[in-house]
């Protein structure tokens, strides 16, 4: 048996280490470590508690506004402020466009590579990619000319002999598997979403102010004004021009992406018996609906991948554990706390660098292990579809109906790798269809004479109680997020983000339970220990967020010094 | 880079892809490309004049290798150089910058992609230019922040040791950023402080602005040396004038016209956001010329105030971000601001809902006839 360590794991955010046990060509055990900690929640104790979200946004810079609204969310839950129609609709459309711009990139600038030999696609027939590309799409670009002119581009930069970001890869592995022709497709249509997503993410800049990292959200609103008789407000130019983007979103993921998934997946079906993971999987549901606030995606909760019975959530089932993280807790190991109650000190009793190999045994990631009802919990696309699914949501069903039938396996293949990307793919077609119908809803309020993206009543901090404790949730790219705050004296007395990543990424817990990546990993084939390209495949089939994993509350009590100029 | 002496010497063909090409290949027009030399020439403040000669130089570029490293980051400015302004072309600028080493968009991983770092770093010594992205931990001996088992301060130290020359980019590689702010615990610094002995160039923003990353290698292309900066290392022509006396709301802030209340009709009419706490009066960027994701917007022209986000320790000094600043130095403004303030913010709102005065949105509206609140 050998041990193999695969640090850094590229494209990813942030920093992610894996170490892997290895026998007889397979995966037997394998560690997930994050390697960086910034300790931002103990930066936000004692401040405003409006300005969190500014804060918590620089969580994570690729989904750069999930950790804003679920931060805005948790102080309007604490202090009880309804948000106007308005605001709840520019959420819902910010939130939708980020979901499809993330997957998007995710597809192809993270995960594609795992799955396409560029080098490959030089051999390429242009004639023949033309034919492959027409029979799956009528997208526009899919001439011999197109792709022979995206073929010479590449023979000319391979040609200058240095490869810069495609160098060193693990090019020519016998795990790649698609034929030349669909390397090329895939390698234009890489090209193509790098166009793209600067494009469609322009919505985030129109209604605020820019991406990544919009300078928009308010506790109680939205900052952006609204008057059709304004040439500085949201007016109908602009909401125009974000139909427009919506409706170049929605084309691009139905015309290139779902089909270029499709057809990357019917070569590689092994992966629908590889990867599974923990089998639990956590919504919390997302896109309220003005008004009522019903969820358009449910939550809920499925254990032991069983389909036939969907659990309500509950956030007082969710506790975090620190027995294999660099963290302490005053009441000692062996414990779980909620978020609320959460306390920790971050306590490094890993090797000091430079090393080699961590104590996988003692403790040894700067992620805690969340659990819900002691269990380990998968999130993201996959856990939200097939929440989704299970609970009979009519467009989900059907798409996912539609998805299987086409590459001809069961919903037991869900449970994978493959599953995982394809879940992705599917999440992200459904609110790429759904979004334009919130920017519709918003045009007709704003039609009816509602200017409003901003509750004042609570705006001002005299207006809050002494005390107050709330939570806030997102369905983020990644999965389900949640926010939990306490605030004393209108300033923060306790902040935490249990985030997506913390729950796939998480090492093991006081049981040893195996986090969900861990958990995926095992069993997987390595057909060359040196060249892991497999550990990639499962790991990035999550689309880890490691910056948004790390973090640490502080606990009750100990008293922070603040630099105070103003 | 082009202008260097070391050049002449660099036997590898490949290296002597010219942009022209690089361009044709890419299926760029001449036109396209002046025009992007256009766009930098204004990016760097500069008459319309210098655009042949950004040309030119780019002509010349010997696709100098560029390494980016990320430590205590959020990977938002990589995402920021994903939307850089021109797009076609901001790509091949990256394109001829051999990009040997960026963990967010390389294809290899783990001792890979380690070896891929190391190969710039011994074979290119005092060619390159390193790229960082995120704070430096220095506590409890760097443990805060390692890479393939490696700690940042150590890596940084090598690399931008050895680097031609380094760009900070965002506030936390310029000054530490959030990670720094207090109680700082992980005892982060930005690039300067971490790599004493390095020339490192600041490009501070939450994000930075792509375009002025871009601005800065074209400046050191066009003029051969990098570019002046203000004490904080800061280039001139992308943070050496206040955001207040540049912005599009400040023919308000001198009439006295605010906005008082999120949604409120100064805040529709584009009043200036003084009062909602915005840091314009003492932050220094380009935002509201240079703007964002290709000059869509920017802070306040969507409706919120500046942050400060160029600022060192913004997060410590700028904070709360919604407490209006408590001095305004140079126009002795602050009085009319307060008297308007002071209680009478109801009877202002009323005010312009009534008679919708104001010549100044007046004029802001297209609508001569544009009707009354």
């Amino acid at each position: 048996m050998a041990k193999i360590v695969v640090d850094p794991i590229t494209r990813i955010e942030g920093h992610l280490r894996i170490e892997a046990a290895v026998d007889g060509g397979k995966i037997t055990d394998a560690w997930s470590s994050s390697t960086m900690f910034r300790g931002i929640e103990k930066i936000l104790k004692g401040r405003d508690p409006r300005d969190a979200w500014f804060f918590t946004q620089r969580f994570c810079g690729v989904c750069t506004t999930v950790h804003s609204i679920a931060s805005i969310r948790a102080v309007e839950n604490a202090l009880n402020i309804k948000v106007p129609t308005n605001a709840e609709l520019i959420r819902n459309i910010i939130i939708g466009i980020q979901n499809v711009q993330d997957h998007v990139i995710h597809f192809y600038h993270l995960h594609a590579l795992d799955w396409v030999d560029i080098t490959s696609a030089l051999k390429a027939d242009p004639a023949k990619t033309s034919a492959l590309a027409a029979s799956i799409s009528d997208w526009p670009n899919n001439s011999t000319t197109y792709f022979k002119g995206v073929q010479d581009k590449l023979k000319a930069f391979v040609a200058g002999g240095r490869l810069g970001p495609f160098a060193n890869a693990y090019w020519g592995h016998p795990a790649y598997k698609l034929p030349a022709e669909a390397n090329l497709m895939a390698t234009a249509h890489y090209l193509e979403a790098l166009e793209w997503q600067k494009e469609v993410i322009k919505i985030h800049a129109i209604l605020g102010s820019k991406n990544p990292h919009p300078q928009t959200f308010l506790v109680g609103g939205m900052a952006v004004a609204i008057d059709p008789d304004s040439q500085t407000a949201l007016n109908a130019d602009k909401l125009i021009e974000i139909k427009r983007l919506l409706g170049k979103a929605k084309e691009f993921v139905e015309k290139v992406y779902i089909p270029d998934l499709l057809a990357v997946a019917s070569f590689y079906k092994e992966w629908a018996g590889i990867g599974g993971g923990v089998g639990n999987f956590l919504s919390y549901g997302e896109f309220p609906q003005p008004g009522s606030g019903k969820l358009w995606l449910p939550a809920g909760v499925i254990i032991g991948k069983d389909l036939s019975k969907v659990h309500p959530v509950d956030h007082q089932k969710v506790a975090e554990y620190v027995d294999h993280s660099w963290f302490e807790y005053s009441g000692g190991a062996g414990k779980g706390l909620h978020p609320w109650e959460g306390e920790s000190e971050n306590k490094y009793t890993g090797p000091m660098p430079p090393f080699q190999y961590l104590d996988t045994d003692a403790k040894y990631s700067w992620v805690k292990a969340p659990r819900y009802q002691e269990m380990p919990m998968e999130v993201g696309p996959l856990a939200r579809v097939l929440v989704a699914y299970a609970s009979g949501h009519a467009e989900t069903k059907a798409a996912v109906d539609g998805v299987l039938k086409k590459l001809g396996v069961g919903p037991e293949a869900l449970f994978s790798t493959l599953g995982r990307t394809a879940a992705r793919g599917i999440d992200c077609l459904l609110i790429a269809e759904e979004t334009p119908k919130w920017l519709d809803q918003l045009i007709a309020n704003i039609g009816k004479g509602d200017y409003s993206a901003h509750n004042n009543e609570k705006w001002d901090p005299a207006s809050w109680p002494a005390e107050a404790a709330g939570y806030g949730w997102h369905e983020a790219p990644r999965g389900a997020l949640g926010h939990w705050i306490k605030i004393k004296d209108q300033k923060i007395l306790n902040y935490q983000a249990v985030v997506p990543s913390t729950w796939n990424a998480s090492p093991r817990d006081a049981k040893g339970q195996r986090g969900p990546y861990e958990a995926a990993l095992v069993g997987t084939p390595l057909a060359d220990p040196n060249k892991p390209l497999e550990i990639l495949r499962t790991i990035h089939s999550f689309d880890p967020c490691l910056a948004c994993a790390v973090h640490v509350v502080d606990g009750n009590g100990s008293e922070m010094v603040r630099v105070k100029v103003l | 880079m082009g202008r260097t002496s070391d050049d002449e010497s660099t036997e590898v063909v490949e290296q002597h892809l010219d942009f022209s090409r690089i361009l044709k290949e890419r299926g760029v027009s001449r036109r396209d490309f002046m025009k992007f030399c256009t766009a930098m020439s204004a990016a760097l403040a500069l008459p319309a004049a210098y655009a042949p000669r950004i040309a030119q130089a780019l002509d010349e570029v010997k696709r100098p290798t560029l390494v980016w490293l990320e430590f205590q980051d959020c990977a938002a400015d990589t995402e920021a150089l994903l939307r850089a302004a021109n797009p076609t072309v901001a790509e091949i600028v990256l394109d001829i910058l051999s990009v040997d080493y960026h963990e967010t968009i390389m294809a290899a991983a783990g001792h890979q992609a380690e070896e891929a770092l190391a190969n710039v770093v011994k074979e290119q010594k005092g060619k390159y230019i390193a790229v960082v992205e995120g704070a430096i931990p220095l506590k409890d001996g760097g443990v805060y922040c390692c890479v393939g088992g490696r700690a940042a301060v150590e890596t940084a130290r090598e690399v931008c040791g050895g680097a031609l020359a380094t760009v900070a980019v965002g506030t936390c590689a310029s000054f530490g950023g959030i990670p720094a702010a207090a109680p700082n615990p992980t005892g982060a610094v930005g690039v300067k402080t971490a790599v004493p002995g390095a020339t490192v160039i600041n490009l501070p923003g939450c994000p930075l602005n792509a375009d002025n990353l871009t601005a800065t290698i074209v400046h050191y292309l066009v003029f051969g040396k990098l570019p002046a900066t203000d004490s904080l290392g800061r280039p001139l022509f992308a943070y050496g004038k206040r955001i207040h006396d540049n912005c599009e709301r400040r023919p308000h802030f001198d009439a006295g016209q605010y906005v008082e209340q999120w949604s409120d009709t100064g805040h529709k009419k584009g009043y200036c956001l003084y009062k909602m706490g915005c840091k314009g009066p003492e932050t220094y960027h380009n935002c509201p010329s240079q703007r964002y994701n290709e000059t869509t917007s920017w802070p306040v022209a969507a409706g919120h105030g500046c942050a400060g986000c160029s600022e060192p320790m913004f997060w410590d000094t700028m904070t709360p971000f919604y407490r209006r600043l408590p001095h305004v130095p140079g126009f002795g403004i602050e009085s009319t601001a307060d008297k308007i303030g002071a209680g009478i913010a109801v009877a202002t709102a009323a005010a312009f809902g009534i008679h919708g005065v104001m010549s100044a949105f007046r004029h802001g509206d297209e609508s001569e006839g544009a009707k009354e609140d």
